[in-house]
């Protein structure tokens, strides 16, 4: 226990010396945060939209009054023809126009037909597929409102869980998920790669240290290290974006040491196969970052991906820790409804320890 | 005397630490002239100022008619630099390695085809030729920087212990190379931690805490010390100086 | 105390040792001296336990290797080549972390490192990476001692070490033999070895010889003729004319001549004498003298 303990102080001495480092590390995840919570939004906010009204009545100023009143669209102009569509996009002066038919009013009240159009910019996709949505719904409440048009039955939507529909909700929890696993993997598997750079992993070896001491030495500092990152992340989330957590906090923390001990034990195993720090940043990028962000349902949704991609994105591990995180911050989960993801994170877990703390063995 | 280097009150200091101090002397063409000390003595810093790869505090210093202030890439140019830790990439072959020196000295295609037969010729290499220096025996790999470093004819080449932990025998093969390029009038400018190496050199210069302890042929410091060899010689110096 | 039995390692398609034997007595200093790349490393790796032989088997304080690796750890000190220090910490911090790593205090042992550890003293808060280059092996010494072993594994502890440094150090070890370690040090530096009861060469992965340093100097086959002449570099190239010549090499300031023919040591010398003057060489010098360490090695590339 005594070496144990030397051990880390040891490792708490490289940390703190490397202030430069210490700095990025902790300094990083509160910019990130911001910058996703700030800056990367996919919320839409005062979209530019114009507008092409060929009946000019009284229901056509009512229904774009109610879309302007929204928030989420601004006026761009009238448009006088079809013809100044295209170069309204092309000018970037609108990223949609909504037509308005001939005779509109009397359409509507005669119950006759809805006669709008909406065309959309689709040169970015996802914000055409956002805007049309938005532009729907209000729709879709204007009809309702309008005693005029009784047809058919128009569903109330209700979002559950994020009612506001705000990025942030999804981004805060894909972002410890990101960071958590980026710290502890990297940090990791650079610190045991100095060593053997150094040639001290060597005179540890030759020592009477057990491998397994040397592993939880190198292991203990960092958890300490990712999982304040994660706190601080946690605590942001909450008093800057007012980012709630419904579930068990206890929970959650716990949740996340186990996810912060399985990127160490993969942080761990690179390192064993790895020779040089450089080596072990570029696997830890290439090989779990990258597919990490990809594979892991933070931007691409997983039910959406081909199946070979779909068998991929199971065996990473943020897949599963981006599932216990919304569950339990966002829907107030307990451990009930998580414990299959948990026991999964558990079992790799185990599987990477075991794996490296056999790599390191097998000199002996 | 031919000079091709001459320093004179040359110093370099970083901060208030000085690496070097006041050094003045002079290196004749075709002179095998070792450059022995301590570590931390100051060596790296002077090899480093002579190569213009650093830029003196104080003093002056021309290497091969080139002032080390002023006009550091004709100096580049005109000499030739081996190492004992970097030489020669690993992972490429003997004549991938031989290509890059002399493109990077600026040789054209058949310069480097006719300088790298010649030189496989000069240590019997030509059957390794696409050989990765990284299976090369240490000795060969020594012998091939050296000669890399010549490629372009320069007129000083610049060893920094370049037989360090290398066999006896090779050793002594390689200071043979020395000696011929010493008579073809390159001047070689050598460190070592092996004293009896010092013995080959013409001339030695001593440093000792950044300064000039000693500067002659080996005999005189022998004789001055009444030493029998250059290793009591040197232990005297640096002794005598170190508190 | 060290027992080395028909050693072998390959790595892929190059033989790094071949059927080593050889045994270091208790509170023995032990030399083991080659060039780089003769299986230094691999041998004193394989002996701290850190990489598996191929085949043969080795004990170190009478615990086998690979069987009883954790015994052998906990009774070695090992020292790699190179610098394996941390840089970023301080003298007295490393020394104190590679005690509590064995479970013990620097206090535990400290007449053990103080001879060593006086001169780096007040320095101890100087970062090691800042360390002169002696200073640092000094210190790795210190740290490779601090728990106690009874084996000390030495890779190439000279190695880029300035001759000043280099003297201190092995008269360092020197002073350890009082307390009954068991030294073995690599070097390739042949003037190294007669600082040692006993030597090992090494060539090739195969061990050449193994004895104390003056026996393998007595036992030398051949007799050593130091020639000198006014210029250095003509004479090396006239004395490879000689009729007789078995082996020349420049050592130093002199050239070491060996004849080929049994013949009286005063009739080699005065017939060489009379060869170089021939060839117009003044202040010319020839006798013989006992051999190095260096020639025995060289000797057996053309024995």
């Amino acid at each position: 226990m005594k070496k144990l303990f030397g051990f880390i102080q040891k490792e708490f001495r490289h940390i703190f010396r490397d202030y430069r480092t210490l700095l990025i590390i902790t300094g990083m995840p509160v910019a990130q945060v911001l910058i996703f919570g700030f800056a990367i939004s996919t919320d839409v906010r005062q979209a530019p939209v114009a507008v092409l009204d060929y009946s000019r009545d009284v229901e056509t100023a009512r229904l774009a009054d109610k879309i302007f009143a929204s928030g989420y669209f601004r006026f761009a102009g009238a448009l006088t023809g079809a013809g100044a569509i295209e170069p309204a996009f092309r000018q970037g002066k609108a990223r949609m126009v909504i037509v308005f038919g001939n005779d509109f009013a009397q359409q509507i009240q005669s119950g006759q037909g809805f006669p709008v159009q909406l065309v959309a910019d689709a040169s970015d996709a996802n914000i055409a597929r956002l805007l049309t949505g938005y532009m729907q719904s209000i729709m879709a409440d204007y009809l309702q409102t309008s005693r005029s048009f009784p047809q058919g039955v128009i569903p109330e939507t209700k979002m559950l869980y994020n009612p506001g529909m705000r990025s942030v909700y999804m981004f805060v929890p894909g972002i410890i998920c990101l960071l958590l696993m980026l710290l502890s993997c990297i940090m990791t598997s650079v610190s045991i790669a100095r060593e053997k750079e150094l040639g001290t992993m060597e005179v540890l070896l030759a020592s009477s240290l057990r491998p397994v001491q040397i592993i939880f030495g190198k292991v203990i500092p960092y958890v300490a290290i990712a999982f304040t990152v994660g706190l601080v992340v946690l605590a942001m989330g909450y008093t800057v974006f007012r980012l709630p957590v419904a579930g068990n906090l206890c929970l959650l923390l716990g949740e996340c040491l186990l996810y912060i001990l399985l990127s160490l034990s993969i942080g761990l195993l690179i390192s064993t196969v790895t020779r040089t720090q450089q080596t072990a940043l570029m696997v830890s990028m290439f090989v779990m970052f990258l597919p990490a962000i990809l594979l892991s349902g933070f931007i691409y949704p997983i039910a959406n991906m081909p199946a070979p991609l779909q068998w991929l994105s199971a065996v990473m591990p943020p897949r599963w820790f981006i599932v216990i995180i919304k569950n339990i911050m966002l829907k107030g989960a307990g451990l009930a409804h998580v414990w299959k993801e948990t026991l999964i994170l558990a079992g790799m877990t185990a599987f990477f320890l075991t794996m490296s703390i056999r790599k390191l063995m097998v000199n002996g | 005397m031919n000079t091709v280097i001459h320093t004179h009150h040359l110093t370099k200091c970083f901060g208030t630490f000085t690496a070097v101090e006041d050094l003045s002397f002079k290196v004749a063409r075709g002179e095998i002239f070792g450059f022995l000390g301590a570590n931390g003595a100051g060596k790296t810093t002077a090899i480093r100022m002579l190569c213009g790869l650093l830029k003196p505090t104080s003093g002056a210093a021309s290497v091969a008619g080139f002032n080390v202030f002023t006009q550091s890439e004709q100096i580049k140019r005109h000499i030739g630099y081996m190492c004992q830790r970097f030489s020669l990439y690993e992972d490429l072959t003997v004549a991938e390695n031989i290509a890059f020196y002399g493109g990077i000295y600026g040789l054209s295609r058949k310069e480097i085809r006719l300088r790298s037969e010649q030189l496989y010729a000069r240590i019997d290499l030509a059957h390794a030729r696409h050989t990765l220096i990284r299976d090369l025996p240490l000795g060969w790999r020594q012998k091939l920087a050296f000669l890399s470093s010549l490629l372009h004819r320069p007129e000083i080449v610049f060893l920094d212990e370049p037989t360090s932990g290398v066999d006896p025998i090779t050793r002594r093969q390689f200071w043979n190379l020395i000696y011929e390029t010493a008579e073809e009038g390159i001047t070689v400018f050598v460190t070592t931690h092996y004293m009896d190496e010092a013995e080959y050199c013409h001339r030695v210069l001593v440093m000792v805490a950044g300064r000039m302890a000693a500067l002659d042929s080996p005999e005189a410091l022998k004789r001055q010390y009444g030493a029998t060899g250059m290793n009591e010689v040197f232990l005297a110096l640096v002794r005598s100086e170190q508190p | 105390m060290i027992e080395v039995k028909n050693i072998s390692k390959k790595y892929g398609a190059v033989q790094a040792l071949e059927d080593v034997c050889f045994s270091v007595r208790e509170g023995e200093l032990f030399g083991l001296i080659g060039p780089d790349g003769a299986g230094k490393t691999s041998l004193l790796r394989i002996l701290a336990t850190l990489l598996p032989p191929g085949s043969g088997s080795a004990k170190v304080d009478g615990f086998d290797v690979q069987r009883d690796y954790r015994m052998v750890r906990r009774h070695t000190g090992y020292m790699p080549g190179r610098f394996s220090l941390y840089q970023d910490l301080s003298v007295e911090e490393n020394l104190a972390f590679f005690a509590t790593i064995s479970g013990m205090s620097v206090k535990t042992n400290y007449d053990l490192i103080r001879p060593i550890y006086a001169s780096l003293e007040p320095f101890r808060k100087r970062r090691a990476g800042a360390l002169s280059g002696g200073m640092k092996q000094k210190l790795a010494l210190c740290c490779a001692l601090v728990h106690r072993p009874s084996v000390l594994l030495l890779d190439e502890p000279t190695t880029g070490v300035d001759a000043v440094s280099r003297t201190e150090f092995w008269d360092l070890l020197k002073k350890l033999k009082q307390y009954g370690i068991t030294i073995l040090a690599s070097t390739p530096y042949m003037d190294e070895a007669g600082r040692c009861e006993r030597i090992a060469f090494i060539r090739h992965g195969r061990i050449l010889q193994t004895d104390a340093p003056q026996r393998i100097v007595q036992a030398f086959p051949h007799r050593i003729h130091a020639v000198h002449s006014g210029d250095a570099c003509r004479l090396l190239r006239d004395l490879q004319q000689w009729s007789h010549l078995h082996s020349v090499y420049p050592f130093g300031y002199y050239a070491h001549l060996i004849d080929r023919r049994d013949a009286p040591p005063d009739t080699v010398t005065d017939e060489i004498t009379g060869f170089l003057a021939q060839r117009g060489h003044t202040q010319v010098e020839c006798r013989v003298i006992p051999p190095t360490i260096e020639d025995c090695f060289m000797n057996y590339d053309c024995p």
